[in-house]
């Protein structure tokens, strides 16, 4: 018996028990729309993610202040007061490979201009910080070493912080603010950066030379962290370990000690986050993929109430000369033609459904070929599966039983 | 002349659960080409059972059984399939057409699993063997369109259209009034004498029986006579009579 044939006969039994068919393809149509829009969920967070962590910067070291003693109470990360802006010259002096660095120290602090006021983080960093971060200024500059070196009291603003202090999109260059009573004279403004991958807001921020910080707002000589660039992602890895060994070295940290730093990387955290949203994406496509499962159950359930009530119908074509086999096609083909055209469908609710997420939520959202592929090959494989046994059991009737099946 | 059936000791035993029920207990028979056989038998005799013995839908316990020259007891199931498609015609007694499906589609069965017929040269056939029961004019209706007669004509057709060598009826007037009865068995007599079609018919109604030319009668698993018969009835007579007496009775 030819395919096409196989085929009608399967299209034609699907059509005679229409309702039937369309509330079996439901449970196919859902499951596989419920794995497209999982995925496309989760690979867009995955993406935003990564675009973000991109952002902050590439090939960033980040050595921050560890955890020290204070008897035997034990204290948080940046407690230590042993890292300093010396070890940050070490490190800019001693080490290849690097290509900017920046000191900071950060405090919160309430921001008084001319008619409003704000609270907001305060960075204070070195001059290459701009550079650092790739992080253009949209109005007036960045800070020099020379302001560094004095530590003159200016401030670039961030664009949030700008908008909060003198109205959105205003160029305040040349303008004073007041920290903590001190005036600062405003010289550029950030571009705007928007959310970090963590939340926070990078746009609502103070920037300040952090010999200020340190001297006029603190009254410190440590330093909270070290931002490090590398010259090359290659670089990156050698040059972490080797920061760290200098700085075991400089704060005398003997073997057996614990570091009074810790080093990290963005690709660190970045790989952390990726695996964390890719496991998260696993997880919803798991989840959907048992309600493809129960949706291929609720094809062979079908079928196999369709085998039974088609008993003498197979025992017909038995007797007319049909194989085993063109009976077992006959059935199977029916439950692949049901999963196919429901997967088709889901697919494309799925894709529906994603995409109105996307802009309902404003998420991006990704559709993959993958999770396309995905979602119609458990489809497919659903109906042969799920379809087999009913087929098989109807291929292996009796002619004369299934005649006089009542 | 060579038998088309040829059958020695044929016994088939079935088997529910641990009761062997022998259904029939050693039949042996010989068909010629054109005969036209009547198998009577109160139920339970093992007509029935012999009768998918030969239209190779079940297989014989012990025995053998000659088919158009060769043992289809040795048969693989699919080289059975084969000979049910080409060689041999089902007619049964509660017609087994697909439903919600044309007359002239249910014709076709048996070419969709004969293999190379192209879809055009199907509607051909199936065409001719339902103008061949005087049906030319029901191909697009479907079964529950039709009256009893007309769905066993189709039936009749859908038998007939890959030219088998034997035509095998199960109670093939079982559903039907007298009148339509007459008909269908008029449409036998007439293959039977036109084409020289060999027909083995199961009846359990002695009358109908009459129509045949031999007639074989069975009893707990045996063939009890087998006997030509002898006041044999013409079903297009017997129309032609029945239509007379209507009209007069008009």
């Amino acid at each position: 018996m030819s395919f096409a044939v196989t085929f009608t006969i399967a299209i034609r039994a699907l059509r005679r028990n229409a309702l039937r068919t369309s509330l079996t393809a439901l449970g196919l149509i859902i499951g596989v729309a419920a794995v497209i829009v999982m995925m496309a969920i989760g690979r867009g967070a995955q993406a935003s993610i990564e675009t973000q962590i991109r952002s902050a910067g590439s090939n960033l070291i980040i050595v921050t202040a560890g955890s020290g003693t204070f008897g035997p109470v034990r204290q948080g990360q940046g407690a230590t007061t042993t890292l300093t802006a010396a070890d940050a010259a070490a490190i800019r002096a001693e080490l290849p490979g690097i290509r900017y660095l920046s000191p900071g120290v950060n405090l919160r602090s309430q921001i008084v201009a001319e008619r409003s006021n704000w609270n907001t983080q305060v960075q204070g960093v070195g001059d290459e910080f701009a550079a650092l971060r790739s992080w253009p200024a949209e109005a007036g500059v960045f800070f020099t070493q020379q302001d560094v070196v004095r530590a003159s009291r200016v401030a670039v603003l961030g664009s949030v912080a700008r908008d909060q202090l003198f109205g959105v999109g205003a160029d305040p260059t040349g303008s004073i603010i007041r920290i903590r009573n001190l005036p600062f004279r405003v010289v550029g403004v950030l571009a705007r950066k928007g959310q970090a991958a963590m939340g926070q807001d990078q746009d609502d921020t103070i920037i300040l030379p952090y010999t200020t910080v340190q001297k006029r707002l603190l009254g410190i000589t440590y330093v909270q962290n070290i931002t490090i660039s590398a010259e090359s992602e290659e670089a990156l890895a050698g040059l972490t370990t080797r920061v760290a060994a200098l700085l075991r070295e400089r704060h005398r940290i003997t073997a057996g000690e614990d570091d009074d730093y810790s080093v990290r990387t963005l690709e660190e955290m970045a790989s952390v986050l990726t695996s964390a949203t890719g496991t998260m994406r696993w997880l919803l496509a798991a989840v959907a993929l048992v309600s493809l499962l129960v949706g291929g159950i609720g094809i062979m359930n079908i079928m196999l109430v369709s085998v039974t009530e088609r008993t003498r119908e197979i025992g017909l074509r038995l007797s007319v000369g049909a194989r085993d086999i063109d009976v077992l096609l006959q059935f199977l083909v029916e439950a692949i033609v049901l999963s196919v055209v429901g997967g088709a469908i889901g697919i494309a609710m799925g894709w529906a459904t994603a995409v109105t997420v996307g802009r309902l939520l404003q998420w991006t959202t990704t559709v993959t070929s993958g999770a396309v592929l995905l979602a119609f090959g458990f489809a497919v494989t659903t109906g042969v599966f799920f379809g087999f046994y009913p087929a098989r059991k109807a291929a292996r009737l009796n002619p004369i039983d299934a005649l006089r099946y009542e | 002349m060579a038998s088309l059936i040829s059958v020695k000791d044929l016994s088939r035993t079935y088997h529910l659960g641990s009761v062997e029920v022998p259904a029939l207990r050693g039949a042996s028979i010989d068909v010629m080409p054109g005969e036209f056989i009547a198998l009577t038998g109160p139920s339970g005799s093992g007509k029935s059972t012999f009768m998918h013995l030969l239209g190779c839908l079940d297989r014989p316990t012990s025995g053998t059984h000659l088919f158009n020259g060769r043992d289809v007891s040795t048969l693989s199931s699919r080289q059975l399939a084969r000979v049910r498609n080409l060689e041999i015609g089902f007619v049964f007694q509660g017609f087994n057409l697909l439903p919600r499906t044309s007359a002239v589609e249910n014709v076709e069965l048996p070419l969709v699993y004969a293999s190379g017929v192209s879809a055009r040269e199907r509607r051909t056939r199936a065409t001719a063997a339902l103008e061949a029961v005087g049906l030319g004019a029901f191909l697009e209706h479907h079964p529950n369109q039709m009256s009893g007669g007309q769905q066993q004509r189709v039936a009749i057709a859908r038998a007939l259209v890959n030219s088998p060598a034997l035509l095998l009826a199960d109670e093939p007037t079982g559903n039907l009034d007298t009148r339509t009865s007459i008909e269908v068995i008029d449409i036998f007599q007439r293959l039977n004498a036109e084409r020289g079609l060999t027909i083995v018919m199961v009846t359990h109604e002695p009358d109908i029986a009459q129509y045949a030319k031999r007639l074989v009668a069975f009893r707990d698993g045996r063939i009890q006579s087998d006997q030509p018969v002898t006041a044999r009835q013409s079903a297009s007579a017997d129309l032609a009579a029945l239509a007379v007496g209507e009209h007069s009775a008009a």
